[in-house]
């Protein structure tokens, strides 16, 4: 549903994104993680048209993001990081908008705001205005509104940015079971736990390019299943280890307070890069 | 051609905020009517008319401008800055013509309406002017024109500055200037050639023109036509370099 070849784009003479290259399958979950500056939002802005790429060919839906943007367009679903929602229109508005956008028949897009907002739990809620809804509430809003006109793709750019724990697992609930319909989705992420439990395969970014292209269960497994971490020392390098005994073994000559535990997506960054992804 | 939901969702937010609307248009040139028709105007004759009647068509020219080029180009600079609102509209499937078409003609509405209210006003105050169907095309015209200015004006800003600049230098001084309070062959000659690159200018000539029962001044009609066309144009380009 994506191929992308040596997508670049300048901002001047910075590379945002340098010469990256994937492609993602249909009904795959593929995520893009990285730190704040990796090259995510541009290279997203990039495959849903908002940006034109200085150097290479990106495909979505098989057609091509300069020459064909209408026809991506029609393709794609976008719930952008921004809650760029209509405050003083209603939820019900907000996605009549989005399907009169996309032409929708007026039976059919009544059937499907109804459908969604059950969907994201707002039924109740379809004729508030948004302004009266809640930072978590309009994140869900903004997914029912990407999902409005039946998307082949739907990319989302850092889904639960800004939200408290709680909510954060209702809109993992939400991508899970957009999971299980087959939806291809592409989302970018700085949140680990995020691309861990809902990605297929995973982009790691950093400074524009991609180091790592893996299922998060293979890039785990290339550094060792197993970390040890000393309780307060950062100054000690994390080890991993294939099982969680030779981690236990290793830890007692490092230091007494430890920490064993299976490596994160993080840890994959760290190995990488000598950096926290948070940095 | 899809443009239609552009004017749709415009019209939701004015049915939410009738009174807002009605009291947006009608503030700006009900003030100019007070302070220069009725207040400094009173007892004036111009071209053996009185001076309110001199005005009004000059005034329904500059309310039907501040009307379309101002709520188009607000919103649509504010959604492109700041709400970021555009984004859903650019990442759908409707052309960057229709974007422009659909802002522009919600800018003819609301300047055509705002005319069409101090139409009223000034028909229930006495005030009684030849109206014919031309004299509202030219209105429509005039509000389609300033309308398409209003998305160049905000797809060219980069910053809400850059729009109230665009304000300072370039509306307030055409409203003052335009032939609106005064005829441009009052000016000295240099004036006079300066003021006529206005669009305005030639709406005001135009209404002034119909409104005393005379043709339509077909040169100026053409500018002010040729003025539309090219502001639209310029707008399609904008909004496509953006999409």
């Amino acid at each position: 549903m994506i191929n992308i070849t040596n997508l670049t784009r300048y901002f001047g003479t910075l590379a945002a994104v340098n010469a990256v290259s994937f492609s993602v399958g249909k009904g795959e979950v593929f995520g893009l993680l990285g730190p704040n500056g990796a090259g995510k939002t541009t290279t997203i802005r990039m495959l849903t048209t908002l940006l034109k790429p200085s150097e290479g060919t990106a495909l979505v839906a098989g057609y091509d993001v300069t020459t064909d943007p209408l026809e991506v367009r029609r393709a794609i679903g976008v719930v952008p990081q921004m809650l760029n929602l209509d405050i003083d229109l209603t939820c019900a508005e907000n996605l009549e908008y989005h399907g009169r956008l996309h032409k929708m028949e007026p039976g059919d897009r009544e059937a499907r705001i109804e459908e969604l907002l059950r969907f994201v739990g707002l039924w109740d809620k379809k004729d508030t205005p948004v302004e009266h809804l809640s930072g978590g509430m309009r994140r869900r809003l903004l997914i029912a509104r990407g999902l409005m006109h039946r998307p082949q793709v739907v990319f989302m750019d850092e889904p639960t940015v800004g939200l408290d724990p709680q909510a954060r697992r209702l809109i993992w609930g939400f991508l899970e079971s957009l999971k299980r319909k087959g939806i291809t989705i592409l989302l970018t992420t700085h949140y680990i736990e995020e691309a861990d439990a809902l990605c297929d395969r995973v982009a790691i970014l950093q400074t524009g390019r991609i180091i790592a292209l893996d299922s998060p269960t293979v890039l785990k497994a290339g550094v060792g299943k197993y970390s040890i971490e000393c309780l307060g020392r950062h100054d000690i390098p994390r080890k991993f280890f294939p099982t969680r005994e030779e981690a236990i073994d290793a830890s007692r000559e490092v230091c007494e307070d430890i920490v064993v535990r299976e490596s994160t997506l993080e840890d994959v960054f760290i190995n990488l890069t000598g950096e926290r992804i948070d940095t | 051609m899809n443009f239609y939901p552009i004017i749709w969702k415009e019209l939701k937010l004015i049915r939410k905020k009738p009174w807002r609307f009605l009291a947006s248009s009608l503030v700006m040139p009900l003030l100019y009517l007070v302070t220069f028709g009725w207040g400094l105007g009173r007892g004036m004759n111009v071209g053996g008319g009185t001076y309110l009647e001199f005005v009004l068509p000059g005034i329904l020219a500059l309310s039907a401008m501040n009307n379309s080029f101002g709520p188009v180009s607000t919103s649509l600079n504010i959604s492109k800055l700041y709400t970021k609102t555009i984004e859903e509209v650019l990442v759908s499937p409707v052309s960057p013509w229709d974007i422009a078409l659909g802002r522009t003609l919600s800018g003819l509405g609301r300047g055509l309406f705002s005319a069409l209210m101090l139409v009223l006003v000034a028909l229930a105050t006495g005030v009684h002017l030849h109206y014919s169907v031309l004299f509202f095309v030219v209105l429509a015209l005039t509000s389609f024109c300033f309308g398409a200015m209003g998305v160049a004006a905000a797809m060219l800003a980069h910053s809400h500055e850059d729009m109230a600049n665009f304000n300072s230098f370039f509306i307030i001084p055409m409203s003052f200037l335009a032939g609106t309070f005064f005829s441009p062959d009052r000016l000295p000659q240099p004036f006079q050639s300066m003021i006529m690159v206005y669009p305005l200018t030639h709406a005001s000539i135009v209404l002034r023109s119909l409104a005393a029962g005379n043709g339509p001044a077909m040169g100026s009609v053409l500018i002010l036509a040729a003025y539309a066309a090219m502001f639209f144009y310029l707008a399609g380009r904008l909004v496509k370099k953006t999409a």
